[in-house]
C-alpha cells in the first residue's frame, strides 16, 4: 500500500472513526484502524464489535492495499502535523511496519494484518429511508438526555425509534430512565413506515451525533431487526441494536392533567439553576409552589442553606406544591425552543407533562420528588 | 507510675496492700486515654465457661465440617489452629478438638452485657465487632476518681467477676496503637504503648501490623523492599505517595505513629452481608441460586432491623481452590427488599457461574446506606417494587409476631429442608 493524502481530509475521517475505539482492549486489533486504499480513496474503519464506523477520504493511491495500525497514535500524530501537510502512507511488502511521513516527520507504526480485522456483516437491512440531518439531529437532541445508564434495565440504555400514526405517519424517538421521559417525532420519511421498533444504544447515539454535526446531505438509514446503519456522506456508521423490548411508555404519559402552568422558559431555567446552588448532592430537589400568577421556587437544604425565588407565571388552578430534580428541570428547559414552557400537572405525586410552546412534536414527562 | 493489676491502686513497692502481685508500670500511664478492648477467644471462652467438661479439650467454634473456624480456644491455638482457617485444615492440625457449632444469640447477648459495662465508664465506645471496641476515656478522671488506666484495670477485673470471661486491653494515644497493644499480651493482657517508645516499637514490626495491610498489601509493599514499618518511615512521605498514592501517604503517617481517627461511638456500619460455606462444592447455577435466596432474606431482614437500605450490592464467590471473586453493582435506588437483592445478585451470579467452576462459598451484601424511608419507591416504569415493598413489610411484621416460620417462600423451603 502506498498513497498520498491531504492532512485535513485524513484528519476529518480519522477523527470520525477513531472515537469508536475503546481505550483498553483485550483484543489487540480492536485498537487499530483498518486502512484500505483503492482507486482514489483511502477508507478508514474502526470498530468495538458493537459499532463500526467507516469513512472514505480522497487520496492519491500509488499502490492499492490494506493494513491496520494503532488508531490513537495515528490520530494523534496526524493531528499534530501542520495544516495543509501532504501525508504519505507506505507499507513495503517485506516490512511489518507502516511508514507515515509528512515533510521531515516520519512515524513507523507496527501493523496487524488487515485480514484479521473484524468486519460487521451488512445484510438483512429490509427497511431503508432517508432523512434530513437536521431532522435526525433534532430527534436525537430532544431525547438523548433522558437515556438511562442503569445496567439492570439495559433496554433503557438507548433511544427507541419507531413509527406511529399520530395525525399522519410519524417517526418517533423516545428515551426514558423511569424518572423522566422525552419524546420527539417527525413526519415519517418515505419508506420508514412499518419499520421494526429499534433501540439504538447510547454510544451509537453519541457517535451519530458527532457525524451529524458535520453532515450536510440526506442521511440514509437502513434497519434490520438486529442492526442499524446510518450513511452520512462519506461516512457509514453501523451498529448493533439493544436486544430487548422497550417498555409500554405510553401509559406513563399523563393524559388528563388539568392544572396548567405557563412560564417564561429562560427566566424559569435561570431561576432553577440559581436556587439549585444549595440543593443536596443526592436528590437535587427543588420545590415549586404554584399560586395565582406566580411560582415560588425553593431549595431547603439543612446542610447548606435555603434559596428561594419568585417568578411570574400563568396559572389559574388551585394552589399546589410539587418537587422536582433540578437537573431534570434544566435538561428539559434546555430542549425547549419556544419562549414559554407549558406544564400540565395533576398533583404533587403524579407525573407532570412539559410541552414546548414552539414545538408540538416534542413532549417531556417528569416524575416528581417528595418534598 | 505503677498500678496494681488486682485493685488498681497506685503503688510504690513490688507488692500491693491488697495482696496483688501483678502490676502495670509505664512512665506515661497517667497520660494515655485511648483504649482497645478485645475479648479473649470470645466464642470458645463462652462455651468453655458454660460447659466445664470442655475444659481439658481444645475447643473450636465454627460451622459444620465444611465451614471455617470462627474462634478457637488458646489450647487449640497451640496446635496451630487459627480463626478463619478452613475446618478440615484445623482438624488435621488438631484432630481431638471439640468442634461446636456455636450459638450466635448467646454470643450477641454476652457481647451486649460487656459493652454495657464499657459504656458505664464512658459514652465514647466504638464497637468494632461483637467482641471488641475502642474506648476514649479522656476527661473521665474526675467522674471516676481514677485515671483511665485505673478505670480499665477495674473494668477488666469486673468483667471477669461478672461474666467469667477474660479480656485484653491495649492503652495508647491513638486507635492504631491501642489496637496493636491489645494484641501483644493475650489473654488477659494489659499493654501500654506510650509516645516515648511508639516509634522505636514500630520500627521493626512487619508492615502487616498496619491496619489495612493484608497479605496482598504486604506483597505489594514487599515488592519495593518495604518489609518493616521502619522501611516505610525510611522511604519518606513523597516516595510512599509516589509509589502507592493516598494509601502510601496514609501508611507513612501510621509508620510515624500518627493516626488521626477519633473514637466515634456512632461509627456507621459500612455493609450488611451474609455468606455461607457449602457442605459440598456446588457448580450448578440453580443450586447456587437456591443457596443465595435465604442469604438475601437474611440481608434484607438485617437492613429492616436497622431501618436502612443499601445502594450498592456485592456478590462474593469462593471457588474450590479458595480463589475469591467479588462482583459489585450499583442499584437504581436504595433497597432493603430480599426479592430485589436476589434479582440483582442472581444476575451477577449468572455471569460467573458457568457450570464449570465449583464453588465452596457464596455471599451477598449491601453497602452505601441511606434511610429506609427513601428506599424501594419504584419509578414511572416500575410499579412492581412498591407492591413488593408492601408485601415484604407485611411478611416481616408477621415474622416478628409469630416467628420466622410464620411466612415462608417456596424457594426458602427448598433449601431449608436440605439443611
Amino acid at each position: 500500500m502506498r498513497l498520498t493524502i491531504e492532512r485535513s481530509a485524513l484528519l476529518k475521517a480519522l477523527n470520525h472513526v477513531q472515537s469508536v475505539v475503546e481505550r483498553r482492549n483485550t483484543i489487540p486489533i480492536l485498537s487499530n484502524v483498518l486502512m484500505s486504499a483503492q482507486g482514489d480513496t483511502l477508507r478508514l474503519t474502526a470498530t468495538d464489535l458493537d459499532i463500526e464506523i467507516s469513512e472514505g477520504a480522497p487520496a492519491d493511491v500509488a499502490r492499492a492495499g490494506q493494513t491496520t495500525a494503532p488508531a490513537n497514535y495515528l490520530y494523534d500524530f496526524v493531528r499534530k502535523l501542520p495544516d495543509g501537510a501532504s501525508v504519505k502512507f507506505d507499507v513495503a511488502p517485506d516490512d511489518p511496519r507502516l511508514l507515515i511521513s509528512a515533510g521531515k516527520s516520519r512515524l513507523h507504526l507496527p501493523v496487524l494484518p488487515a485480514g484479521d480485522f473484524p468486519s460487521m456483516p451488512s445484510d438483512g437491512f429490509e427497511t431503508k429511508f432517508e432523512i434530513e440531518p437536521t431532522a435526525l439531529a433534532r430527534l436525537v437532541d430532544k431525547t438523548r438526555f433522558a437515556i438511562s445508564t442503569e445496567e439492570t434495565r439495559y433496554y433503557l440504555n438507548g433511544i427507541f425509534f419507531h413509527t406511529v400514526d399520530n395525525n399522519g405517519a410519524k417517526l418517533r424517538a423516545v428515551a426514558t430512565d423511569g424518572h423522566r421521559l422525552a419524546l420527539a417525532e417527525h413526519d415519517a420519511p418515505k419508506g420508514a413506515q412499518g419499520m421494526p421498533g429499534v433501540i439504538v444504544p447510547r454510544k451509537t447515539i453519541n457517535e451519530l451525533k458527532r457525524l451529524l454535526d458535520d453532515a450536510a446531505d440526506m442521511v440514509e438509514i437502513a434497519v434490520s431487526p438486529q442492526k442499524i446503519r446510518f450513511a452520512l456522506g462519506d461516512a457509514v456508521l453501523t451498529s448493533k441494536l439493544i436486544d430487548g423490548s422497550f417498555p409500554e411508555y405510553a401509559r406513563v404519559i399523563p393524559k388528563n392533567n388539568t392544572k396548567r402552568l405557563k412560564v417564561d422558559n429562560k427566566a424559569f431555567s435561570e431561576a432553577v439553576d440559581r436556587v439549585a446552588t444549595v440543593s443536596a448532592e443526592r436528590s437535587r430537589s427543588v420545590r415549586l409552589a404554584l399560586e395565582g400568577d406566580k411560582v415560588t421556587l425553593t431549595v431547603n437544604n439543612p446542610d447548606a442553606g435555603v434559596a428561594t425565588e419568585d417568578l411570574p407565571a400563568d396559572y389559574s388552578a388551585d394552589a399546589m406544591e410539587i418537587g422536582f430534580n433540578a437537573r431534570y428541570l434544566l435538561d428539559v428547559a434546555g430542549q425547549i425552543e419556544g419562549e414559554e414552557a407549558l406544564f400540565e400537572l395533576a398533583d404533587s405525586g403524579s407525573p407532570t407533562l412539559v410541552r414546548d410552546e414552539a414545538d408540538e412534536q416534542a413532549l417531556y414527562v417528569l416524575m416528581p420528588l417528595r418534598v | 507510675m505503677k498500678l496494681c493489676r488486682a485493685c488498681a491502686r497506685e503503688l510504690a513497692g513490688v507488692r500491693c496492700v491488697c495482696g496483688g502481685e501483678q502490676m502495670l508500670a509505664h512512665a506515661e500511664l497517667a497520660a494515655l486515654a485511648i483504649a482497645h478492648l478485645d475479648c479473649d477467644a470470645f466464642y470458645a471462652s463462652i462455651e468453655k465457661r458454660d460447659d466445664p467438661s470442655l475444659e481439658p479439650y481444645p475447643v473450636i467454634v465454627g460451622g459444620g465440617r465444611r465451614g471455617v473456624v470462627s474462634t478457637c480456644c488458646y489450647l487449640a491455638r497451640t496446635y496451630g489452629v487459627r480463626s478463619a482457617m478452613p475446618m478440615f485444615k484445623a482438624l488435621k492440625l488438631c484432630p481431638h478438638a471439640k468442634v461446636i457449632r456455636g450459638d450466635m444469640r448467646k454470643y450477641v447477648e454476652e457481647g451486649r452485657l460487656i459493652r454495657a459495662m464499657m459504656e458505664a465508664l464512658t459514652p465514647q465506645v466504638e464497637p468494632l465487632s461483637i467482641d471488641e471496641a475502642f474506648m476514649d476515656l479522656s476527661g473521665t478522671e474526675a467522674l471516676h476518681g481514677a485515671s483511665p488506666a485505673q478505670s480499665l484495670i477495674k473494668l477488666q477485673n469486673a468483667i471477669w467477676e461478672a461474666r467469667r470471661l477474660t479480656v485484653s486491653i491495649g492503652l495508647s494515644f491513638n486507635k492504631f496503637l491501642a489496637k496493636t497493644a491489645s494484641d501483644l499480651d493475650k489473654p488477659r493482657g494489659f499493654s501500654v504503648i506510650g509516645r516515648g517508645e511508639a516509634l522505636a516499637f514500630l520500627e521493626t514490626r512487619p508492615v502487616a501490623t498496619l491496619p489495612g495491610v493484608g497479605p496482598a498489601g504486604a506483597t505489594a509493599l514487599e515488592r519495593n523492599g518495604l518489609r518493616r514499618i521502619g522501611d516505610i518511615r525510611a522511604a519518606g512521605p513523597q516516595r510512599m505517595r509516589a509509589l502507592y498514592g493516598d494509601w502510601g501517604a496514609h501508611l507513612f503517617a501510621l509508620s510515624m505513629a500518627d493516626d488521626p481517627r477519633r473514637v466515634d461511638p456512632h461509627g456507621e456500619r459500612k455493609s450488611i452481608s451474609a455468606e455461607t460455606t457449602f457442605f459440598e462444592d456446588v457448580r450448578e447455577l440453580e443450586a447456587l441460586e437456591d443457596i443465595l435466596w435465604p442469604l438475601c432474606e437474611k440481608v434484607a431482614a438485617r437492613c429492616r432491623a436497622s431501618d436502612t437500605a443499601g445502594l450498592t450490592l456485592t456478590l462474593k464467590l469462593k471457588d474450590a481452590r479458595f480463589k475469591t471473586v467479588t462482583r459489585r453493582r450499583q442499584l437504581p435506588e436504595p433497597t432493603l427488599l430480599a426479592a430485589r437483592i436476589f434479582a440483582h445478585a442472581r444476575e451477577l451470579l449468572a455471569a460467573e457461574a458457568d457450570g464449570r467452576v465449583k464453588y465452596r462459598l457464596i455471599g451477598v451484601g449491601l453497602s452505601d446506606f441511606s434511610d429506609a424511608a427513601g428506599a424501594d419507591k419504584g419509578d414511572m416504569l416500575d410499579a412492581e417494587t412498591p407492591k413488593r415493598a408492601a408485601a415484604e413489610a407485611a411478611i416481616a411484621k408477621a415474622r416478628s409476631k409469630f416467628g420466622r416460620g410464620a411466612v415462608q417462600t417456596g424457594r426458602a423451603l427448598k433449601t431449608e429442608r436440605e439443611e
